[in-house]
């Protein structure tokens, strides 16, 4: 391997690493100034950190350790101590000044970087970013829709990216429409509703009086839970919370579940 | 000032003599235990107990609280020796960099052996915090049970343990006053653990279980909230909901400290303005957290409650710069603000704009790992903060790119920073216009700003950066360093140049053993050194070990890697002597 003072055989990498299937070739040449005194980072040095059971799974190449390491020019090779007069440097290109240096892939593989504790980075990975969109035209992904009950006096709206589960949506309707059943809604505090409502509720849902269905791109009204979540918020357009007496003409399942209770 | 242990006789010697002759060791050893008894810092009290053998016996009778920065520093049976009479106990376990997944799970500091020794020596416990140690349902469930008057146990960056823990503290902890759960691994196995305080139980005053995933009782928490008329700190997870926090805030409006659940539900307008009313009678409330999962739309509940806020943490809430704007019109009065990047320079501007008092600032990448035409805040953003908010000294600021002149211009505009940790996220980024390294922003930093106590950079740097903080940061404690420099020279020059200098953690950097080395005699005035991906190898870190045999010098091993390399490595002082819970991997040398 070429031991150019200062790099990494990058050319070598770049290879190495395709052949597990990476491409870092894209981001070999983006670190640093030609004659700068700046360590060269090689991406392959990033890669071979992490321990298999003590990363967050995304961005080691931990079975690549091994590869990693062997790239790593050897132990005594002078990576890191560029001399002042640098004069062997292959000239990189200059970032554009003014623009930001387009991110290079190592810090996509580099363990712990950028320093963010994983519960954050859980946190935020699972939140949409908040758009002003509410009142805005609904994205084709169809994301807030209308809900309603048959029963209920108006309608509700909901964004379904605020959900990852057919679960997450039907405790949240749970709680959304719990007012509408039984008892007093949102007195002052001192309710008259308890766990007690939402409970009935879900029995309601999950009994035989209310079926939950959806509107899809093709303006058929459908069964929620047939398909897989993604896809059923893909083609959702619209919920209604439908009488079982209302059902018929859904899909059959629906049927069957209303003669099964009856 | 009770002292339930023995005494010991007040003896003559050469130096209560020395002391007679100026008078002051005619105290009686209760009067001269008051007296120290009636220090609480740390720093006064070790200064004290170096004064003389008097001195030092009335300071550790007296002591009351004890920090462990490293619990490997010292045991508990060497802790329990000197001190007798301990009450509050906070210790401090792996190193920081084990939050960013460094340090390999089993590494070690357990609590268990501590409370063990504690239950024995210090039946009196009362308070427990704990920072990255390792601790688990059996640890938790025997505190519970072996310390009749334990008070407040605080749990930040732990492992080990799940809600069975927690359920064990509450069930048996009669007198529990705090109950902090911050940023854990914890199993939650949504079983009820809420349940598990008594009817009869009302002494709660903190109460932080944000971070649990699951739902929790309600009924149980509604219940433990109305009775508990002492709680001041209330941070709820994201399973609660809009209705239900609107319900908490009617049973406790005396609450200084909320951390609401999610921010999302659909509300009805009576439900809304129910909220809102909520928020106006909470007249106490300075700190505001939470916000899981938040639309936008209802922020205007919590306007009424802005006024008094001092703490905002939106560090988990993505707003944008409009929605912040409209929120921050009416938080005059905040010190301490948390912000997710989301709101970009024009949120930042916001801040300048209506935040004059603002001390402490961070902001939080949304998405720190996107690539192309990722948003987030610039150099830009960070100069109109320090235009507006000249009393700011704490930043915590990641962002894509910066520029050496933003830098300079913000430690212009605010010279007081004791803290400055800027997280350039592109590893060897320079600045953006000029394209040179970003040594200039950071010898402006520590130029400009004499008090700095803690430091963290980041970007395209060389040796010249930890040139200027060797000249200029006299006050340096903390040091965190990645991916930069450019020889040994740079790590010598902060250890010989920075006199106060504690922790220094360092990865992916250009250090060998001529730099590590350099550190022999400096080691043994700090807490600890880590350093990971550099240069060093083991035989630099033997020769250490030789030479300085109170120091640990431990090593962790990584499969399959080269033998005579060091990857990660941590230097400690100890009075403990080597550990004797290493895991395999874990290396004394």
């Amino acid at each position: 391997m070429s031991a150019e003072k200062g790099y990494v055989g990058l050319g070598e990498v770049g290879e190495m690493e395709e052949s597990i299937g990476l491409n870092l070739k894209a981001t070999e040449l983006r670190l640093g100034l030609p004659g700068s005194e700046s360590p060269v980072k090689s991406t392959s040095l990033g890669a071979k950190r992490g321990f298999s059971d003590a990363n967050d799974g995304k961005w080691v190449l931990s079975g690549n350790g091994k590869a990693g390491s062997d790239l790593a020019l050897g132990k005594d090779a002078s990576l890191f101590s560029p001399p002042s007069d640098n004069t062997n440097n292959d000239p990189l290109p200059l970032p554009q000044p003014s623009k930001p240096i387009p991110a290079p892939a190592a810090k996509a593989q580099v363990v712990g970087w950028p320093p963010i504790r994983s519960f954050r980075k859980n946190s935020m990975a699972t939140q949409p970013p908040q758009k002003n969109e509410a009142d805005a035209e609904p994205k084709p992904g169809c994301l807030y829709v209308k809900v309603s009950m048959d029963g209920a006096p108006y309608l509700r709206k909901m964004d379904l990216n605020n959900y990852a589960s057919y679960r997450d949506l039907s405790s949240a309707l749970e709680k959304m429409f719990s007012c509408f059943t039984l008892g007093q809604c949102g007195s002052h505090g001192v309710s008259s509703r308890d766990n007690s409502s939402e409970s009935k509720l879900r029995d309601l849902l999950h009994g035989s009086e209310y079926v939950l269905t959806y509107e899809d791109k093709d303006g058929d009204w459908m069964l929620v839970g047939d398909v897989p979540w993604e896809m059923f918020t893909d083609s959702c357009k619209r919920l209604r919370i439908m009488k079982s007496s209302e059902a018929i003409g859904l899909a059959p399942r629906a049927m069957e579940k209303c003669r099964s209770r009856n | 000032m009770e002292c339930c242990n023995k005494r010991r006789m007040m003896k003559e010697s050469p130096e209560s003599n020395f002391m007679n002759r100026r008078g002051s060791s005619c105290f009686p050893d209760e009067v001269l235990e008051r007296v120290i008894g009636m220090l609480k810092s740390r720093k006064d009290r070790s200064s004290v107990s170096l004064v003389c053998k008097e001195w030092y016996n009335a300071e550790r009778w007296s002591r009351r609280n004890v920090f462990i920065g490293n619990c490997y520093s010292v045991s508990p049976e060497i802790l329990t020796r000197r001190f007798p009479n301990i009450r509050s106990v906070t210790l401090k376990g792996k190193p920081r960099f084990s939050d960013f997944n460094l340090v390999p799970a089993n590494w070690g500091a357990d609590i268990h052996f501590w409370l063990v020794v504690f239950a024995e020596k210090y039946p009196f416990l009362e308070e427990l915090r704990l920072k990255r140690m390792t601790v688990s349902d059996e640890s938790l469930k025997f505190l519970a049970r072996s310390f009749p008057n334990f008070k407040a146990i605080s749990l930040q960056n732990c492992d080990g343990f799940s809600t069975d823990g927690l359920a064990a503290i509450a069930a048996d902890c009669k007198n529990l006053t705090e109950l902090d759960i911050q940023e854990n691994v914890i199993d939650d196995k949504n079983d009820n653990w809420l349940t598990c305080f008594p009817e009869s139980f009302t002494s709660l005053e903190v109460l932080n279980f944000s971070i649990l995933h699951n739902d929790v009782n309600f009924d149980a928490l509604e219940k433990l909230v109305t009775r508990c008329k002492s709680l001041k700190t209330l941070k709820l997870n994201k399973s609660i909901t809009l209705e239900q926090l609107q319900r908490l805030l009617f049973r406790a409006p005396q609450l200084c400290e909320l951390g609401t659940g999610s921010f999302s539900q659909e509300l009805t307008t009576q439900q809304y303005s129910e909220l809102e009313s909520a928020f106006s009678n909470c007249k106490n409330l300075n700190t505001l957290s939470g916000l899981w999962v938040v639309t936008p739309q209802y922020l205007p509940v919590l306007y009424p409650a802005c006024a008094n806020l001092t703490f905002l943490n939106f560090s988990y809430a993505p707003l944008d710069s409009d929605d912040i704007a409209k929120l921050l019109v009416h938080c005059a009065n905040i010190r301490r603000l948390w912000v997710v990047d989301t709101i970009e320079d024009k949120g930042l501007e916001a801040v300048g704009t209506h935040c004059p008092l603002l001390e402490e600032l961070r902001v939080f990448p949304a998405d720190p790992f996107a690539e192309g035409d990722a948003r987030g805040v610039t150099d830009s953003g960070f100069i109109a903060v320090s235009q507006g908010c000249r009393n700011l000294h704490y930043v915590l600021y990641f962002c894509r790119h910066m520029t050496n002149a933003a830098v300079a211009t913000v430690v212009q505009n605010c010279p007081d920073f004791t803290h400055f940790r800027l997280c350039i996220m592109n590893p060897g980024q320079p600045d953006y216009r000029t394209s040179e390294p970003m040594d200039e922003a950071f010898g402006a930093v520590v130029k400009t700003c004499s008090k700095l106590q803690r430091l963290a950079i980041s970007g395209l740097l060389t040796d010249l950066t930890f040139e200027y903080i060797g000249k200029y940061a006299k006050n340096l404690e903390t040091l965190s360093v990645a991916f930069a420099g450019s020889s040994d020279w740079g790590m010598q020059c902060v250890l010989e140049g920075c006199p106060k200098l504690r922790k220094l953690e360092i990865r992916d950097c250009p250090f060998g053993n001529a730099a590590l080395l350099s550190g022999l005699e400096k080691y043994e005035s700090m807490r600890s050194l880590w350093m990971s991906d550099c240069k060093v190898t083991m035989n630099g870190c033997r020769l250490l070990a030789k030479e300085m045999p109170r120091l640990n010098v431990e090593v962790i091993k990584e499969d399959g890697s080269d033998d005579s390399q060091a990857e990660r490595v941590y230097v400690y002082r100890s009075v403990a002597g080597p550990r004797r819970d290493a895991p395999p991997f874990v290396l004394t040398l």
